[in-house]
């Protein structure tokens, strides 16, 4: 074992190396869209009838005067240090408007994503072990939806039927009106938040309001998941160590779960990781549909509002997720999978 | 010789006279194996008839789906109006026909601008190797770890929106997988003996590259392609929905949904009519770049 350590420490280094290039990469295209792309930034501050004097104030304010890869470094160093403007709609600093937005989309992806772990690996692994019979076929069909159809109209549509026609949830946003603000945001994430508080009432509302959008959020991590899952078991059942467990007389789901499952899950981590950072992304179409007040919300309403320094922080600061939850998840399979080492 | 008489025979001769007739039979038994496949044809039947209607949309609609007509505003699907009628009175079914030209507009042209970029960086890489390929691939990486919709909708943000800004932002998040097969493709490439061969009768690196690597990459880029399509439509049809695309009147599947939206609970079918548009083409993509998939390239099956 004191030899896997130094290559071990090369992977790593690998790793964060790359994370660093991807983060200077993002960053180089946001300040190239709010710095370059719209015609005047200072115009877009002091409006066209300020004097000129007020005009080349601003001018140098914004060290516009500077070489470009000097402006880029100075908002390099702004960022570091948590700075990411302030937005013209809140007239907050926008990292503060984004920690107080964050919770909402994390509690919506992580129910989301566990929603898929705990339905689609269970899905994956029946349809894997009865290939090309009938579960086999519903699973392939449920997948294929749930990756071809659009997610915003597949929440309008689950609004309709489950809210609308049958009442069995609630509907928009976090919460009922009346509930609003009784509960003091301590994590952000309101059913915790509720459990904590002892305020059942708050949290079974909470979860009236959350079931919907994350199963319609989920439906993607469970295709995706219930589908690798499948293509992973189909690899592992072929094996021949799995023979030689059906020929030593081991009961069949112990083969299927103690044998060939349990080198599934190693590689499903990755997959995991994968479903985790796009679901942070992919709840901009269904924070707008359902207004739940997450991180897409505010970066569409800024959007709407011409409130660049608000969608460009929030760009940077999905992308940052996104990038890190890969890299973790890449990281772990890496040192977990004997194999890989 | 007998069986040469037929052309069945003809393309399935144990050998091939002709390089014409080596090629025909290369297609003539990927398509026996994909025509096995009742799901990879499903898909190819619905992507023909995508295009069919886009083609024949000027004599299958009875109105160009931009004049309103406020006396017959949100009709219930029916005999004269399939799929109904909108807020402002436009015939939903002919909306959804006129708007598949622009779904396979918006296709065609992430298409056009994606494969060459990809194809030209990906075989550069690993043709050439070295620093080039290290530079180019730490590129293609930066850009395969954006989230895409996110990054598409700031570009469109500072763009401005509208179609062309929409397809060029998606262009823009789509091309580095592109790359990233490309290379592997040139990289078992690179070392054969009919480059070396081309090499050594003097053919320029350029020549190598487009007329010897290039074509040979086509047949995953091509997979890859079609079962990019899907995510390309959605992404599409999202920054529709949320205003970022193609603005009204135009039929744009996406834009129709997001106009639709209030009338979701008493007049239903305005919204879901053209998300089940959407749904459809999108899974006839999926099924043919499945189908696809399994013929090219049995093996990354899944």
């Amino acid at each position: 074992m004191g030899l896997a350590l130094p290559s071990k420490l090369v992977k790593v280094s690998g790793v964060i190396a790359s994370l660093i290039l991807t983060f200077i990469g993002l960053t180089a295209i946001t300040f190239t869209i709010g710095r370059v792309m719209p015609a005047d930034p200072v115009l877009a501050i002091v409006g066209d009838r300020a004097s000129q004097e007020v005009y080349d104030q601003v001018f140098l304010q914004l060290g516009l005067d500077q070489p470009i890869y000097v402006q880029y470094l100075k908002y390099l160093g702004q960022l570091l240090q948590g700075d990411l403007g302030t937005s013209i709609m809140t007239a907050q600093p926008v990292a503060e408007d984004i920690l107080r937005f964050f919770p909402a989309t994390l509690e919506l992806a992580t129910v989301a994503t566990l929603l898929g772990i705990f339905v689609g690996i269970p899905m994956g692994v029946l349809a894997a072990v009865n290939q090309g019979r009938w579960p086999d076929h519903v699973v392939r069909i449920i997948g294929l939806i749930g990756y071809s159809a659009p997610i915003f109209w597949l929440g309008m549509i689950a609004l309709l039927i489950f809210y609308a026609n049958l009442g069995w949830v609630a509907g928009p946003g976090r919460l009922d009106v009346y509930y609003d603000s009784i509960v003091d945001p301590v994590t952000g994430i309101l059913i915790l938040d509720a459990a904590l508080a002892g305020e059942w009432d708050i949290f079974h509302n909470a979860i009236a309001h959350l079931i919907l959008p994350a199963s319609i959020l989920g439906t993607f991590a469970l295709a995706y998941i219930a589908r690798m899952t499948r293509s992973f078991m189909l690899d592992q059942l072929s094996q021949e160590y799995i023979l030689t467990a059906r020929v030593k007389g081991v009961p069949e789901w112990q083969v299927i779960w103690g044998h060939a499952f349990r080198n599934v899950l190693v590689q499903l981590i990755t997959i995991i990781g994968l479903t985790y950072a796009s679901l942070l992304e992919g709840s901009v179409l269904t924070e707008t549909i359902f207004s739940w007040p997450g991180i897409g919300l505010y970066i569409t309403n800024s959007l709407f509002n011409n409130d660049m320094n608000a969608v460009l922080g929030g760009t940077i600061v999905v992308g940052v997720c996104f990038v890190g939850i890969n890299m973790l998840s890449d990281l772990l399979y890496k040192l977990v999978d004997p194999r890989v080492r | 010789m007998q069986a040469n008489l037929t052309l069945r025979g003809w393309l399935l001769a144990e050998v091939p006279e002709s390089k014409t007739q080596a090629r025909c039979q290369r297609l003539f038994i990927s398509w026996l194996e994909f025509k096995g496949n009742p799901v990879a044809v499903v898909g190819l039947l619905i992507i023909a008839s995508l295009v069919a209607i886009a083609v024949l949309a000027p004599w299958i609609t009875a109105s160009d789906a931009l004049e309103p007509d406020l006396a017959g505003r949100l009709q219930p699907p029916g005999s004269e109006h399939w799929f109904g009628t909108d807020e402002l009175g436009r015939d939903i079914r002919d909306r959804i026909i006129w708007g598949s030209r622009i779904t396979l507009y918006i296709v065609g042209l992430v298409s056009v601008i994606v494969v060459p970029i990809g194809l030209m960086i990906g075989i550069v890489a690993g043709y050439m190797g070295g620093w080039i390929d290290t530079v180019l691939m730490r590129l293609t990486d930066i850009f395969l770890a954006f989230p895409r919709l996110i990054l598409a909708m700031a570009l469109v943000a500072a763009l401005g929106p509208g179609l062309e800004n929409a397809v060029l932002a998606i262009a823009l998040t789509t091309w580095s997988p592109f790359a990233r097969i490309a290379r592997a493709e040139a990289l078992t490439l690179r070392n054969s003996d009919f480059i070396l061969a081309a090499r050594m009768q003097g053919v320029s690196t350029a020549g190598i590259l487009t007329r010897h690597v290039a074509p040979l990459c086509m047949s995953s880029v091509i997979v890859r392609l079609t079962l990019d399509m899907a995510g390309i439509i959605l992404t599409a049809a999202g920054l529709g929905f949320l205003g970022l695309g193609a603005q009204p009147p135009t039929p744009e599947w996406g834009a129709m949904i997001s106009l639709g939206r209030q009338y979701l609970i008493d007049q239903w079918w305005v919204p879901t009519m053209p998300g089940i548009a959407i749904l459809v083409v999108s899974l006839g993509f999926n099924l043919l770049g499945d189908g696809l998939r399994d013929v090219f390239d049995p093996k990354s099956g899944g």
